[in-house]
């Protein structure tokens, strides 16, 4: 890619949320608001790289669009012929500086209304993330099916499906009042993390790896539009601060590594100071909230130089206020690690016990309590897990992650002849 | 003369560039940085997280902190180098020889008033 290129590649992509929002809300039809986007995308192509990029690129694909899809729509009422290129395109700084500020005040909305109607609680989630990596990201469907691993017409299918159920519903284009504001928010929140969990389960897929990167891009879109909210600072945070890690979470042959083996000289120090620098942001709010909390959990890890240097009792209080914001039983698994750190494998175990009948299809839940058994030496009950684990694996990963547990417990404490 | 580089650019786009796309930028900068060092003319250089990580204190009556950049702009200040050269014109130069190797945006060239090194801070690469 020329230079040129991937700096119009590169604004286009940047300007895209913004300019596909006002168009949805001035054509209120996310397929005509496509359309034009597109159409505004292949006369910058041909215009930019002649005439300089625009002063504001959301601002020039916004008019230019809307103008060429008004002129389809008197095109084919009319049958009049286009109007010339230039005309078009001939957009002064000045008409755009116009543009630009009649509708500054709903861009963020605008960006917020595209977000979430991806979120319709009719679609599935995987079909929610397909949508938004559609939609709003501009992922082709090629792309986006390759990181699901389905065929590019299954993916088109669930694309089209998910747009006729969005269209079906209300899209509320006036402006949200500010309690439904905060509820599009907590609901984008959700599905951005989503995308992000995509892309961080993803192993050794390349493709989906990528989801990561995309989710945090449109994350911090989100909180420059919504620069005083705290979750959407912890939700950042506890993104980027996980994906500091991705350098060190595989080895070599592409095995998991886990947190406490990682090479921490591997981590992304630019993406954990600016965690840090967001969560210690978010705190001030003193408006404590699932994600900010999670994130400073995240973040005690990223400031311990060495395994041995985590805070660990700090991470089981933090757990115990995540506890109580958003009771789970994975929220208790995780919190009884921190608490086999603090008070011994044994009470980590007894605090897992009364979770077996929920978690009991649940990978985590079988995998820690074979460590924690096989910490305190009970190695028939360690094995028992471990088998029970390898059984519930989700990815090719985990579960060779757990067969070496397994060979090691058996190299070391071969099972007793039956 | 002192001269302070203010790198401007829109940060949603530069901020999404991948690693590798950010790797290649900040090594072809690295080879100006290198030729202004070994010439004597580079001060302090330095680059801003993004605008989402910044907080704000308005100096009123009381002072008011709050979330985010001072100013809401297209363009955002990513961050500036120091130079020592002769006149505006060798500013310039060198501006246009980052320019070549980080298109895109705009550097303002602002003499300075007054310059304090400081203690030398023991920072972590960043």
């Amino acid at each position: 890619m020329s230079a040129d290129i991937a700096w119009i590649d590169a604004a286009i992509t940047a300007a895209r949320p913004q300019a596909v929002g006002a168009l949805l809300r001035y054509f209120r039809d996310l397929d005509t608001a496509e359309e034009a986007f597109q159409d505004a995308c292949l006369r910058a192509l041909k215009t930019w790289p002649a005439n300089g990029p625009p002063r504001d690129p959301a601002a020039w694909l916004i008019m230019v669009g809307r103008n060429a899809a008004l002129d389809g729509v008197r095109k084919r009422s009319r049958n009049t012929g286009l109007p010339s290129e230039e005309v078009l395109s001939d957009l002064s700084d000045q008409e755009a500086r116009a543009a630009d500020q009649v509708d500054a005040g709903d861009y963020r909305d605008d960006v917020l209304r595209l977000l979430f109607i991806c979120c319709h609680p009719d679609l599935p989630a995987t079909r929610q993330i397909a949508l938004a990596l559609r939609i709003v990201s501009g992922l082709t469907v090629k792309q986006i099916a390759r990181a699901f691993l389905v065929s590019e017409a299954a993916m088109e299918q669930r694309i089209t499906r998910a747009k006729r159920e969005v269209a079906a519903g209300e899209v509320a284009f006036e402006t949200p009042g500010a309690v439904e504001r905060s509820e599009r928010l907590a609901a984008v929140a959700a599905m951005l993390y989503l995308v992000f969990n995509e892309g961080y389960s993803a192993g050794d897929n390349p493709e989906r790896a990528q989801l990561c990167g995309e989710a945090i891009r449109l994350t911090r879109l989100l909180l420059r539009l919504f620069q005083a909210e705290p979750e959407i600072m912890g939700l950042l945070a506890l993104m980027l601060i996980q994906h500091s890690r991705t350098p060190a979470r595989f080895d070599a042959d592409g095995q998991v590594v886990l947190l406490d083996d990682q090479d921490r000289g591997l981590w992304d120090r630019k993406l954990v100071t600016e965690g840090l620098a967001l969560i210690d942001k978010a705190m001030r709010h003193r408006r404590p909230g699932a994600y900010q909390v999670q994130a400073a959990i995240a973040a005690l890890h990223a400031r311990a130089a060495t395994p041995a240097d985590t805070d660990w009792a700090q991470i089981d209080a933090l757990y115990a206020g995540l506890e109580r914001l958003t009771p789970s039983p994975v929220v208790t698994l995780n919190r009884a690690v921190a608490v086999s750190k603090v008070r011994g494998a044994e009470a980590a175990l007894e605090m897992i016990a009364p979770l077996e009948g929920r978690l009991s299809g649940y990978f985590h839940f079988h995998g820690l309590r074979g460590a924690l058994n096989l910490e305190l030496g009970r190695h028939a009950e360690a094995r028992a897990a471990f088998d029970r684990a390898i059984a519930l694996a989700g990815t090719a990963a985990q579960a060779a992650h757990i067969r070496r547990h397994l060979d090691r417990l058996m190299a070391d404490h071969p099972a007793p002849a039956a | 003369m002192l001269y302070a580089l203010l790198c401007y650019n829109d940060e949603a786009a530069v901020w999404a560039w991948d690693k590798a796309q950010d790797d290649e930028v900040m090594a072809r900068l690295a080879v100006v940085r290198g030729k202004l060092e070994r010439e004597g003319k580079l001060g302090p250089s330095l680059r801003l997280l993004p605008t989402t990580a910044a907080t704000t204190l308005r100096k009123s009556d009381p002072p008011l902190v709050i979330d985010g950049p001072f100013a809401e702009t297209k363009e955002q200040l990513l961050g500036f180098y120091i130079v020592d050269v002769a006149d505006l014109d060798e500013a310039v130069a060198v501006a246009k020889e980052l320019a070549e190797a980080n298109p895109g945006g705009a550097y303002e060239i602002r003499p300075l008033a007054l310059f304090n090194a400081g203690a030398p801070l023991r920072v972590e690469a960043v």
